[in-house]
């Protein structure tokens, strides 16, 4: 799901998304609450209409932009205390009003409204949250004033406390709801803890309703938790990314505001067939990026064309039973050199997806110690260019290239 | 004054083909023209392609039209899967935009030039240096060498070899001489040299003789009619495709315009087509379509675009203006600023009657609250119904010329404006 923060994705048109097979989008009740008010929505018939979007929409509760907008967030039985961004006098989301908003917006799918914290504290407070989004989730669906229209989905909160986690699907899944959100991830927790809290709420929530997991969308953990029998996700990866000048390819990301990409003739990805990739060079889109609207344009048309393409190529993969050759060839490709995180591995190996093919790090670290290269700095590059200002980028990938162009004629020489 | 000729782009003197209709035949470009003073309308055929083979595109463009500004080459908000709904066919491009931006002349050779770089190969592509948004004429830093240019990446200098070269690589359909363009100020002296360098300059680009596209003569002379006519007259004995009018809109006043127009128009030979820089309100652009101008640059739409204003003046067959919207708090009744708070609940489209993507898929109230939360959507939005709106007009406009009565159309549309330009200029 493209994030749609403000009734729009930004940067494209309402005909761009469906071109792409953009089949539902997500507003952030906060914001949309803000500007133009659910109250303005509502007279122009709900943000369907407003925005003219004809296809599927959700809205979040507007519980998770208080904690991560606002500092003076407190909250409390009755609900989210946070300081107005219009006059700062205290205002208080309640769970009713949270649902009374979002059934003016009337989007199709709404969120209740949830205790979040941060995964990354610990003790009570985490709880704490999980048994008060038990409680809300009664309020919320007795305030929830149009059932039969729009589809009310419970988060399962309890941080990374198997125990916790598992206390809240029980008392979520009793109330019987259309679907089912992941919640409290995506947030600072380590990779390992994430796929566990995924695998354990997937093994547990019920077969025939949809399980939505919050926040995730980098197309590794799209792909990790798709495994794990998750089916939704959002997240202003793609669009967001994509305005500081960064492409989502099959091999991982390609920042195109490098001093190399401005003589690259190449398509941003040469197997993408999008009107971006079939259209333009890495040079053009290079003198666009980050300075003229045009690209993030272009980019976020990119991006989101690939996750919608890789949501695509997963459902057809599962569908046509050749699922797991899928994720190793997705697998190989991110990772040529085999070195597929351990979190990723352990992942699969509980999914019951046999990934061996692709992962065959420790050989390749044999050979390149036979070879006398240390390719484990250069396997990382890729993804650690953006932190690197552009100057420094160029030259390294330089040396990158010198690098294996000497990997090259050495594995030669250990040939002959 | 040395006469050069150029062997690649020769055109043969101009063959009349009745007594109603020259033509000026190219390689590369035809343009036929009904010969009438003042006002007229003509028929531009670009002929886009590799050689004279069968992969040719022809591209039509009736005139007078509008030009798409562009920054970088394409439409500054209008992506060109978009652009495709926009009935237009000629866009410009500065090629400075690259120059100032680091892509080397030899990346885009490499690509093939602007139209495959661009993914437009069914336009029209002009190369103008100024652009009127970022690339503004400098006069101050003009030298005998080259005119100079404020750009985001600072002043730059170019060079008729430099120009010519990048052309080359660029290779656009049209592209103008270099011009020293002076503000309406200047001293005669300074004006007089900017007439010098420009006509050296241009048999300088003549005298390289690039392989490629039809170059247009600039003309400039500033506020001087004598300059104006020199030097019109001194280009006129080139071998060029057609003319490049620039220095307007660099602070001459709308009243002394006319009798400049004409007498550069008066001087040119009627089968070439005649392009202009910096004329762009609706009075500026009857001004120049008068005078006998065919092709005007479209900065006025990027400058309302940025603005949040949408043009909504009538398009009215005989240029007919008492049916402006009612509207209290719009100053200037040719468009409406949809940031007004009036527009928050308002669910009607810009133009209820205008088949552009905006008009046909949002409402007013929808682009008035992007607007309040900044979203590009608004500005893409914007630029689409201005453009058509604009490129409707000059279709209106072309129409009048076609029935013989634009004169009248311009009085009505002048008269009958609620709020007279004169008022709000002064």
């Amino acid at each position: 799901m493209p994030v749609g923060t403000q009734g729009t994705i930004k940067g494209l048109t309402n005909s761009q998304l469906e071109d792409i097979g953009c089949q539902i989008i997500l507003g952030n009740t906060y914001h949309l609450a803000l500007r133009p008010t659910s109250e303005l929505l509502a007279e122009a018939g709900g943000l369907h209409k407003f925005m003219n979007w004809r296809r599927a929409m959700l809205t979040d509760s507007g519980g998770f932009q208080m904690v991560s907008l606002l500092h003076l967030a407190d909250i409390t039985e009755k609900g989210v205390t946070f300081q107005s961004p219009v006059d700062g006098k205290p205002m208080l989301l309640t769970p009713e009003e949270s649902i009374q908003i979002q059934n003016r917006i009337g989007a199709d799918i709404i969120m209740a409204l949830d205790d979040v914290v941060k995964t990354t504290i610990t003790g009570p407070r985490i709880e704490e949250a999980m048994y008060r989004t038990l409680r809300w989730i009664d309020r919320c669906i007795e305030a929830h004033g149009r059932p039969h229209d729009q589809n009310l989905f419970g988060i399962v909160q309890g941080g990374l406390d198997p125990v916790l986690r598992d206390i809240c699907i029980k008392g979520l899944v009793d109330r019987n709801l259309p679907g089912y959100a992941i919640g409290g991830l995506a947030g600072g927790e380590d990779k390992d803890s994430f796929w566990r809290v995924v695998a354990q709420c997937t093994g547990s929530l019920p077969e025939d309703k949809p399980r939505y997991v919050m926040g995730v969308g980098y197309p590794l953990d799209v792909v990790v938790c798709s495994a794990l029998g998750a089916d939704m996700y959002d997240c202003v990866y793609p669009t967001r990314t994509a305005r500081f000048g960064t492409a989502l390819v099959p091999e991982g990301v390609l920042k195109l505001k490098q001093r190399a990409m401005a003589d690259d003739t190449r398509p941003i990805d040469p197997t993408c067939p999008c009107m971006v990739c079939k259209n333009y060079s890495r040079a053009y889109i290079h003198c666009l990026v980050t300075k003229d609207a045009m690209g993030s344009q272009l980019l976020s048309y990119h991006n989101l064309y690939y996750m919608m393409q890789l949501s695509r190529d997963l459902h057809s993969s599962i569908v046509e039973g050749r699922f797991p050759k899928f994720v190793c060839d997705f697998l190989s490709k991110m990772f040529p050199e085999g070195n597929v995180p351990e979190w990723v591995c352990n992942a699969m190996e509980v999914a019951g997806i046999d990934i061996s093919s692709c992962c065959t790090f420790s050989e390749r670290v044999c050979n390149a110690k036979v070879a006398g290269i240390d390719i484990s700095s250069d396997c990382t590059l890729s993804s650690s260019c953006g932190e690197h200002d552009s100057d420094n980028v160029s030259d390294k990938y330089d040396e990158l290239k010198l690098k294996l162009e000497r990997l090259r004629n050495n594995e030669d020489a250990l040939r002959r | 004054m040395s006469l050069s000729l150029s062997s690649s782009l020769s055109l043969p003197l101009p063959l009349p083909l009745s007594n109603q209709f020259t033509t000026t035949p190219s390689l590369a470009m035809k343009f036929l023209v009904k010969k009438a003073r003042g006002a007229r309308v003509g028929a531009l055929e670009i002929i886009h392609g590799n050689n004279n083979n069968n992969n040719n595109n022809i591209i039509n463009i009736n005139t007078p039209n509008l030009i798409i500004s562009t920054c970088k080459g394409l439409p500054h908000f209008i992506s060109p899967d978009l652009l495709s709904s926009i009935p237009s066919s000629i866009l410009q491009v500065s090629p400075l935009h690259f120059t100032a931006e680091g892509v080397s002349t030899n990346t885009v050779s490499k690509l093939g030039g602007l139209h495959q770089m661009l993914g437009l190969n069914k336009y029209c592509i002009v190369a103008v240096p100024r652009d009127s948004v970022q690339c503004i004429p400098q006069f101050k830093g003009a030298t005998k060498f080259g005119p100079s240019f404020d750009t985001p990446s600072g002043r730059l200098l170019v060079k008729p070899k430099d120009y010519v070269e990048t052309i080359s690589c660029m290779k656009p359909n049209i592209w103008s001489a270099l011009a020293d363009e002076v503000p309406a100020w200047v001293s005669n002296k300074r004006n007089k040299s900017s007439v010098d360098r420009t006509l050296k300059w241009l048999d300088e680009c003549l005298a390289l003789n690039p392989e490629t596209g039809s170059i247009f003569g600039a003309i400039v002379g500033g506020s001087n009619l004598e300059e104006r006519k020199r030097c019109t007259e001194e280009v006129a004995k080139r071998n060029v495709s057609g003319y490049w009018i620039g220095g307007f809109g660099l602070g001459e006043s709308m009243d002394e315009r006319p009798a400049l127009l004409s007498a550069i128009t008066d001087v040119l030979p009627d089968e070439k087509p005649r392009m202009i820089c910096g004329l762009g309100l609706p009075e500026e652009i009857l001004q120049g379509i008068a005078a006998g101008i065919d092709l005007f640059d479209s900065t006025y739409i990027y400058t309302l675009t940025l603005g949040g204003f949408a043009l909504t003046f009538p398009l009215d067959k005989n240029g007919d203006q008492h049916n402006l919207q009612p509207s209290e708090i719009e100053s200037d009744s040719t468009k409406i600023n949809l940031r007004a708070t009036a527009y928050r609940n308002d669910t009607s489209p810009i133009l209820e009657d205008c088949s552009c993507y905006t008009c046909k898929n949002h409402t007013k109230a929808y682009i008035n609250h992007l607007l309040n939360v900044h979203e590009m959507l608004a500005q893409i939005l914007l630029e689409i119904h201005n453009t058509h709106h604009y490129l409707m007009f000059f279709e209106v406009i072309r129409d009048a010329i076609q029935d013989g009565r634009f004169e009248k159309f311009r009085q009505t549309f002048l008269e009958s404006r609620r709020v007279p330009f004169q008022a709000i200029s002064a």
